[in-house]
């Protein structure tokens, strides 16, 4: 599997070296068409455009569009998808898209079924692909590429890498961090759904040797165990560069889906008590208020110099 | 979605799980009829969708026509884990040799259905001794599995035989209907060594909806629910008198969490999804106004994009519209934030700077 800033940057070797390739799959539909053009105002790279069915047109005079993510990455040679398609057509997209080389998809869209995610995660394994979501913000390098929806504002490039589950909340405490003068050095959104194609502990192996990071924080909720398994993950790799997490849902009631799919308590399993005691004891802090983040984050910096 | 247990066990019918006799009634001139058909005794069954119905009494056994006239009413007027009866199960009684457990669940972290079994089961999960777990990847039970379960639990002969059949069974219900988990505990030895489901635990994808028009029947929402569904919200109602509107889930948590840390009382939780529009937020605000409890409003918008001054338009139209006549305690970031202030000055809306002031003055009052 490539390493995920060797695809979002690249090399300095690399010809696109820093404006690396991506394909917009739905690109013609109003989502996909407002976050095409968000994504190109901050830079970021779009070569084609995939609309079954409107090949050979261009999109806004100047990204073509291909019927199939074949032909574009034929065309272009990118590397990176994002869709924005409705979710009863994900599969289908998502399927096009690995089959046809793509190294890393994100896959935006709300409400996909879990198996065809299950299949696509599948797939991706077999392909050597990573996948970011469904139901996710996506995936940036401040200042450099974006690859979702995300708001430019809250972002800074800088030293402090953030994984999120949800989406308005990594902006909060991204925004946040920025204002306390943390700027971040990638952010990854993992999504609200009950799987997810890169679980906080795949995006933490993918971030933690990262050279000159200087911090992470992770923003969790309730449902499901990915945040503890990535405490233990982080007992157990002897990582130790300062970490803050902040859990959303403590007051949420059980057994009921809190906005996100996977957001659900059942019985024990899920809850916030669970969460916030492993990050105890991996001696990470976990904020009580989004705003609470860079306080902890900046003394936890603070101890360890 | 979570199904009522005798929902689950029309698809255990379905799909030819053993079953007792039983019967579901939303009157007792209904369960009379029942009663008469399914003969003494048999079990009265709360129809809600939580768990721990044994302890909170909502499962009583019923030897003749006294018992039943005391005990139906009974159970039909109990309220478990704030959820009221929605139905009455008959279910007759059954003679029982051992009670086992048996289910099959999305494994979220191992991203794989699991199977979990165990010879000691009719406990809550979390007390089940000796799980055995298998990983089962999309969820086909082949006939090697479900035989080595079936061994692990020390069973033999006929209910060997049937604990194969049942989990084959219950496999094939997962994939078709796309199930998060699928239930049975306890999974009954009968005297003569078969196996029997005496309850039925059934959670569905509720994304995967589209493609199950036949279960459908099993949805139970509000028409505020529904209203909001249509809207693209996700709204889950709440006992307290504050109501709490923000865009994406993680954030409207996050302002519950923080509203109930200083001591409000949540009325519900409105996720008015990603962006946030003039239109959005006055529908949210309509399906507020349908709520009797709500007392205040807390709205926490985190606008990337958005001008504050366009969600103002939605509180000024709402309330010169009649719409609510509530005090709103808001957080709007976004763009035109002091325009937006100059709008409501006159209104019953405030803007705050940040949540946590926005959150002390509603849980405070006014203090105009």
């Amino acid at each position: 599997m490539m390493e995920i800033f060797d695809i979002l940057k690249g090399r300095p070797e690399d010809a696109d070296y820093k404006k690396k390739g991506v394909i917009v799959q739905g690109i013609t539909g109003a989502y996909g068409s407002l976050h095409a053009r968000n994504m190109m105002a901050y830079g970021t790279n779009i070569v084609a455009g995939v609309t079954p069915g409107k090949g050979g047109q261009k999109f806004d005079d100047k990204v073509p569009i291909y019927n199939s993510v074949k032909e574009a990455v034929e065309a272009t040679g990118a590397k990176i998808s994002i869709i924005y398609v409705p979710a009863k057509f994900f599969l289908n997209a998502a399927k096009d898209a690995l089959q046809s080389g793509i190294k890393l998809l994100v896959a935006i869209p709300e409400h996909i079924p879990v198996r065809d995610t299950m299949e696509i995660i599948d797939m991706a394994k077999h392909k050597g692909a990573i996948v970011i979501g469904p139901n996710t913000p996506g995936i940036m390098i401040p200042d450099l590429i974006k690859v979702g929806i995300m708001p430019p504002m809250p972002f800074k490039e800088g030293k402090v890498a953030v994984l999120s589950k949800s989406g308005t909340l990594l902006y909060e405490i991204s925004d946040a961090l920025t204002k306390a003068g943390f700027g971040q050095s990638i952010t990854i959104g993992i999504g609200g759904d009950p799987v997810n194609g890169t679980r906080l502990i795949d995006a933490f192996d993918m971030v933690k040797d990262l050279p000159d990071m200087e911090g992470m924080v992770i923003v969790g909720e309730i449902g499901g165990d990915s945040e503890e398994m990535l405490a233990q993950r982080i007992i157990d790799s002897g990582f130790d560069k300062p970490t803050v997490a902040y859990i959303a849902g403590r007051a949420a009631p059980k057994e009921k889906r809190m906005g996100h799919a996977g957001a659900i308590v059942m019985g024990t399993y899920g809850s916030a008590e669970s969460k916030v005691s492993m990050f105890n004891k991996a001696n990470i802090p976990v904020a009580k208020r989004p705003a609470e983040v860079p306080v902890l984050l900046a003394g936890k910096m603070g101890k360890s110099d | 979605m979570r199904l009522l247990e005798f929902q689950a066990k029309e698809l255990f019918r379905e799909y030819g799980i053993n079953l007792l006799p039983s019967k579901s009634s939303t009157t007792i001139d209904e369960g009379r009829v029942h009663a008469k058909e399914l003969g003494y005794p048999f079990v009265i069954k709360i129809q809600v969708p939580v768990g721990g119905r044994g302890k909170a009494g909502g499962i009583q056994k019923c030897q003749n026509d006294d018992e039943f006239e005391l005990k139906y009413p009974q159970v039909m007027d109990l309220t478990i884990k704030g959820e009221k009866a929605r139905a009455i199960l008959l279910e007759k009684m059954a003679d029982i040799k051992k009670e086992l457990y048996l289910s099959i669940f999305l494994n979220r972290s191992k991203r794989c259905y699991t199977i979990i079994a165990s010879a000691e089961g009719g406990v809550e999960i979390e007390s089940v001794k000796n799980q055995i777990i298998k990983e089962i990847g999309m969820g086909d039970v082949s006939d090697e599995i479900a035989v080595q379960v079936a061994k692990e639990m020390g069973l033999e002969g006929k209910t060997a035989k049937d604990l194969v059949d049942t989990l084959k069974k219950l496999s094939k219900l997962t994939i078709e209907k796309e199930a998060e988990l699928v239930e049975i505990n306890p999974l009954a030895i009968m005297q003569d060594g078969s196996l029997m489901a005496l309850d039925g635990k059934f959670v569905t994808d509720d994304n995967s909806n589209f493609r199950h028009p036949e279960m459908d029947k099993y949805q139970e929402k509000s028409e505020i629910e529904e209203r909001a569904e249509k809207s693209g919200f996700s709204l889950v109602e709440l006992d307290g008198d504050i109501a709490v509107v923000g865009n994406g889930a993680g954030l409207v948590m996050s302002t519950l969490d923080m509203l109930s840390d200083n001591g409000g009382k949540p009325a519900c939780f409105l996720d008015v999804g990603g962006g946030a529009t003039t239109e959005s937020v006055y529908e949210a605000l309509t399906l507020i106004s349908q709520m009797n409890k709500v007392k205040k409003i807390l709205v926490n918008l985190y606008g990337g994009i958005v001008k504050t001054t366009v969600v103002a338009k939605a509180f000024l139209k709402a309330y010169a519209d009649g719409l609510i006549d509530l005090p709103v305690y808001s957080r709007l970031k976004g763009t035109e934030s002091d325009q937006a202030k100059e709008m409501l000055k006159d209104s019953r809306t405030k803007i705050y700077d940040s949540v946590e002031d926005a959150i002390n003055a509603a849980v405070m009052g006014d203090r105009k």
